[in-house]
């Protein structure tokens, strides 16, 4: 009998993580707690060329020094991978070049870590330099010499161009048309543990590698495949992450040479990345530019868009393909776009590579979006909250580029944080420096389709019921500090009506759990919830056969809460939740069901259709208020008020601490943080270091006030959609929204930095425009467009059929 | 990780001890109070020395005295005692100064000994070795050129110490002790505008303590710019002091004496005495402090070696100058 939601004991209260009590007493065993006997260290010699080729290495007088186990260089790992099957372009060490300053070039397998260290100065490279590129644009400029031998064109690793209607006509239109150019500097995860990994290869010729990874499913292929071992002999377990957003969901070349060393050696190899290393692992934010223009009716009404964006990719190709698709994807689930077109390039640049950060390649066209729409309200003479309003997407309905919208709680997102931050008494009202500044976002809940193409379930769960009461729950997912591992624990307690600290969460290892894609795009409470939520219910089903006999009660009628089985009509009348195990166990044997979850099939049908789609959509509203000092263009943010549609929260505490630390990351992104490259300097990191690469403190950190939005999605488990992503989007936007009602200058770039403000500030001072941002965008060779007809239009999802002349 | 390479430690009871120990560890020996400069850097590889040599054991390095003429501090006394101790109220400024240093934990440890004598930092070289070796290193440590300015002759590394400008401005002396015997040197003259020898104390020297003068008849401010309320290094400081004028009675205040000194903006703490010219005589009126901040505003001369854009910070100059000035009319009246 399922419970009505105001029946549930664990669903949406405010519980302690199962894991909170180690970590807050520091006995969570992160990758670099591990230790083994006999274990070696191993160090990375890292290129010292942003792009050479390798003439030569000698490593004899590394291997000759006292403690030194092993070097490996290419050639001992020549087989290459990626995260995605169209880019495997990746060496676990450079084999014939390198291609940015952090390259790593040889692996050191010592006795101890200074050993280590001291054979990377023994061990000589000769390189023959290259010319190398810092920025997408120089890529752009110059094909050659190319970076990869693949690629759609010179050093543009990929080309996109995709039509949906005839935008041109659409904006043509519009009362108004408005063109915009924005860029988005590069940032970086900054999780506070650094990567690090122990691999050990046992006599019988199986290898395990424990790793701070978000996607163990993803390592397990590289690993098998890199070093040529079947997949059934290698087993590899993520530890808890020390903080992921998205910087440990590549295989890395770290991975692989600790696991090729204890191969050869038979000894446990360990690396800890220092954290300079981290900066060169990255696979952060692309720094992007961005083009757009939009035609409006007076009312608001979007007619047509055109969209632009150029990804400066770094080194190689990670997520990119991805992400170039995914600053064009999601512009049209929150405001109705009847007509788009969407062109995005990713450029290969010698500097550390771009894959995923939180929120993956939309933050900044979703910066991009926000500003544009904030101007166009002003052009028109709107309220910038009343035009959102105005244009929202409606639930259960098709975008023009066939992305399914279910629930859509954006219009009560935005109202919340109208009403709590007094908008209309603020807005354009406030004294000279002081500003409010409003932006809204979307995030998916789960990426729609598998990294690698396969048609099977994208979240596996096995539960087995003991005899004793307990429950244990194996699953693939990765806990990377999400809390994803109690939510497994919450959504098993409430359909078993036990108590969750009863339940045992195996996770993250692929030898005792089935897969879980991994912790990225924000799947997991859905994902792996919903096979979470099958493989409980099936249990409940079993156990409540057998016990109903016992009890002489209609099945139906049986209810599962507070650690027993009883009868809904009469409570006195029932048993523990062990001895319905037993009853079940004695009848039936063993106790123990699968769940799995395989996401809906997506609409489009056209090829890049597979980026964008989603079970749910997740929204979020954003009021951000800032103070401007004139004099030194410092932009201090007192207080954001957000209001997130998250469907229903599983656990609203971790729910809103998941808001509050997209708020925290999205107000770094927004005023200070960049991936800066001395581009006159070799293109090396300018500031690799935590010190100097900086992040708000606590005292840069604001007030924040959230609100729930608990719209619940029919695809969720119990409603629930995501929140570890989405909130962080707006952030940017309304903070630049709101510099500009403080003081009357764009910045239409970020970080949005004091230096900026200032320029921006004497510019209007002279008369000119009061605005810092790009100026161009550069000609790129757009491939002839994919034609995808419009939902309305009569579109099938598929594109029409190229007619070569 | 980024290990710290090994090394001899020796903890001395007492100066001679502590000299004696320098004496026979030769030129790889090297002095250390708190450590919270000179660890990360061996970590770095910008300093090497085989022995390290800890002043931290020896008390009367953390001993303070009230003079007729002023109060004597010794060298060794944290960061954080400086921003705390009744007896440091009288020197605000000081106080400030010491409390703006790094975070909580790293003022624990680290000493106003330890602050004076702060290396000097530059972007090109706080760096690891690997990096540092990809630039091909630079003048500093291990290389040839100065990155920063590639037709210098000299190391334009940044004096990042918060403490030392207050000392330049408010007068303290140092007292130094050596092989051959102790000396006094005042502030200013304890500094070099060089970013290799930023200090004019010889590296088998000991500043033993710091003697600030009697707090009467003078104020000051420290103001300090940086990206976060924590962690940073100045990318600008500015130490303020002004002597007022005795019984100016109803009349309005007259400056009698100022220095204006800035950190953050070259190899030592730069006295700007162009600003204090324009200040003399005169009262803190608004047109004499813009006077004196288009003044500092002219010889300041920030590099492309920190955090922030250059000519960013060298406006910043004018602002925060007027800023520590307006602070201290605003205490006079």
């Amino acid at each position: 009998m399922a419970r009505k939601p105001s029946d549930r004991r664990i669903i949406g209260t405010a519980l302690r993580k199962i894991d909170a009590v180690a970590k807050v007493t520091g006995t969570t065993r992160f990758a670099d707690d591990l230790a083994f006997p006999r274990m070696l260290y191993c160090k990375l010699l890292r290129a010292t060329h942003p792009h050479a080729r390798v003439v030569s290495i000698d490593a004899s007088a590394a291997r000759a020094l006292d403690g030194v186990q092993a070097v490996l260089t290419g050639k001992d790992l020549p087989i290459p991978f990626g995260i995605l099957p169209v880019s495997q372009d990746e060496h676990a060490l450079c084999v014939d070049k390198v291609r940015f300053i952090g390259d790593p070039v040889a692996a050191v397998a010592a006795t101890s870590e200074e050993t280590a260290t001291a054979a990377l100065d023994r061990i000589t490279v000769a390189y023959e330099p290259l010319r190398s590129f810092d920025s997408a644009e120089a890529a752009v400029a110059n094909p050659e010499p190319r970076i990869h031998d693949y690629g759609d064109s010179g050093n543009l690793h990929k080309l996109i161009d995709l039509e949906f209607g005839d935008a041109a006509a659409g904006i043509a239109e519009g009362d108004v048309v408005r063109e915009d150019l924005f860029f988005f500097e590069g940032n970086t995860h900054l999780p506070m543990e650094q990567h690090a990994a122990v691999a050990v290869w046992s006599p019988d010729g199986k290898l395990t590698l424990w790793s701070s990874t978000q996607t163990p499913h993803y390592v397990h292929r590289a690993l098998a495949k890199v070093l040529e071992l079947p997949p059934a002999r290698v087993r590899v377990i993520a530890t808890p992450n020390g903080g992921g957003f998205g910087g440990k969901s590549d295989p890395f070349n770290h991975e692989i040479a600790v696991a090729k060393l204890a191969m050869l050696t038979g000894r446990p190899v360990k690396i800890t990345l220092t954290r300079e290393e981290v900066f060169y692992c990255h696979r952060g934010r692309h720094p992007t530019l961005m083009w757009v223009r939009t035609g409006v009716k007076k009312s608001g009404a979007i007619t047509g868009m055109h969209f632009r964006s150029l990804l400066d990719g770094g080194a190689y190709g990670s997520y990119g393909v991805a992400s170039t698709y995914y600053t064009g994807a999601l512009q049209t689930v929150t405001y109705n776009i009847p007509r788009y077109h969407f062109q995005g390039a990713r450029a290969f640049t010698n500097k550390a590579p771009c894959g995923p950060k939180r929120g993956h390649g939309t933050p900044q066209p979703r910066f991009a979006l926000e500003v544009h729409v904030d101007k166009i309200a002003e052009q028109l003479g709107l309220d910038p909250a009343e035009l959102r309003l105005r244009t929202l997407v409606p639930p259960n309905s098709l975008t023009a580029n066939y992305l399914r919208v279910g629930s859509m709680g954006l219009g009560r997102c935005i109202e919340k944080v109208i009403a709590g931050s007094e908008w209309k008494k603020r807005f354009r009202q406030l004294p000279e420096g002081r500003g409010v500044g409003l932006a809204c976002s979307s995030y998916i809940s789960g990426a729609g389709l598998p990294i690698y193409w396969n048609n099977m379930p994208h979240s596996g769960v096995q539960l087995k019921c003991d005899r004793s009461g307990g429950v244990t729950v194996f699953c693939g997912s990765t806990d990377i500090g999400q809390g994803s591992d109690s939510i497994l624990a919450y959504i098993v307690a409430e359909i078993l009506g036990i108590d969750p600290f009863d339940i045992a969460v195996v996770t993250a290892d692929t030898d005792l759990t089935p897969v879980d894609l991994g912790s990225y795009s924000s799947r997991v409470t859905l994902m792996s919830g919903n096979a979470a939520l099958q493989a409980a219910e099936r249990a409940r089903q079993i156990l409540a056969v057998h016990a109903a006999k016992q009890l002489e009660v209609p099945v139906d009628r049986l209810q599962f809460a507070d650690g027993r089985v009883f009868d809904g009509n009469d409570s006195k009348r029932g048993m523990s939740f062990a001895d319905a195990v037993q009853a079940a166990e004695a009848a039936a044997g063993t106790v123990g069901t699968v769940g799995s979850y395989t996401p809906p099939r997506s609409a489009g049908r056209y090829r890049g259709a597979g980026v964008g789609p989603s079970p749910a959509y997740s929204y979020s509203a954003c009021v951000a208020e800032v103070d401007v000092d004139p004099e030194t263009g410092i932009v201090r943010v007192p207080t954001i008020w957000i209001a997130h549609d998250v469907g229903r929260s599983i656990n609203a505490a971790t729910v809103i601490g998941q808001v509050e630390g997209s708020i925290y990351m999205g107000l770094g992104e927004a005023l200070m943080e960049e991936m800066a490259y001395r581009g006159n300097r070799n293109v090396v990191h300018k500031i690799p270091s935590l010190l100097e690469y900086k992040s708000p403190t606590t005292l840069e950190m604001c007030d924040v006030i959230t609100y729930l939005v608990e719209d619940p999605d029919p695809n969720g488990p119990f409603g629930a959609k995501e929140v570890g992503q989405g909130p962080l989007l707006p952030v940017m936007p309304a903070v630049a929204n709101a510099v500009y009602d403080a003081v009357g200058v764009r910045i239409d770039e970020v970080p949005i930095t004091p230096e900026k403000v200032l320029k921006a500030l004497r510019r209007k001072a002279k008369g000119e425009a009061g605005r810092v941002g790009p100026e161009s965008f550069p000609d790129i060779p757009w491939p002839e467009p994919t034609r995808v007809p419009t939902p309305w239009e009569g579109g099938d999802g598929k594109a029409v059929e190229q007619v070569r002349a | 990780m980024l290990r710290l390479p090994s090394f001899r430690y020796l903890q001395p009871a007492s100066l001679t001890e502590a000299l004696r120990m320098k004496r026979d560890a030769g030129p790889d020996g090297m002095f250390v109070a708190g450590g919270t400069d000179l660890y990360p850097n061996m970590k770095r590889r910008h300093q090497e020395p085989r022995t390290v040599i800890s002043l931290m054991g020896i008390s009367d390095l953390r001993a303070t005295e009230g003079r007729k003429d002023g109060t004597t501090v010794g060298s060794c006394l944290t960061l954080r005692d400086l921003s705390v101790l009744p007896a440091f109220r009288p020197y605000a400024a000081v106080a400030t100064a010491a409390r703006l240093v790094s975070t909580p934990l790293l003022r624990n440890m680290g000493t106003l000994g330890g602050n004076l004598c702060l290396d000097t930092r530059c972007n090109y070289y706080n760096q690891s070795y690997e990096w540092r070796k990809s630039i091909d290193f630079c003048m500093k440590k291990d290389g040839k050129i100065c990155w920063v300015a590639p037709s210098s002759p000299r190391c334009w590394a940044v004096s990042s110490s918060d403490v030392a400008p207050v000392m330049v401005a408010i007068g303290a002396e140092y007292g130094l002790i050596g092989p051959h015997g102790e000396r006094v040197v005042p502030a200013a003259r304890f500094y070099n505008n060089d970013g290799i020898n930023y200090l004019t104390k010889q590296t088998d020297e000991i500043l033993v303590e710091v003697r600030l003068p009697a707090s009467n008849g003078w104020d000051a401010v420290y103001h300090k710019l940086r990206r976060r309320g924590s962690f940073d290094f100045p990318v600008l400081g500015v130490a303020a002091w002004i002597n007022w004028q005795s019984g100016a009675g109803s009349r309005e205040p007259l400056v009698n004496d100022a220095r204006i000194v800035l950190g953050g903006v070259a190899s030592y703490p730069q006295e700007i005495a162009e600003a204090a010219a324009a200040l003399r005589g005169k009262p803190l009126s608004d047109e004499t402090i813009a006077a004196a901040a288009e003044a500092a505003y002219r010889p300041s001369k920030p590099m492309d070696n920190t955090d922030f854009d250059l000519s960013w910070r060298k406006q910043m100059t004018r602002v925060y100058v007027k800023r520590a000035l307006e602070e201290l009319r605003a205490r006079h009246t």
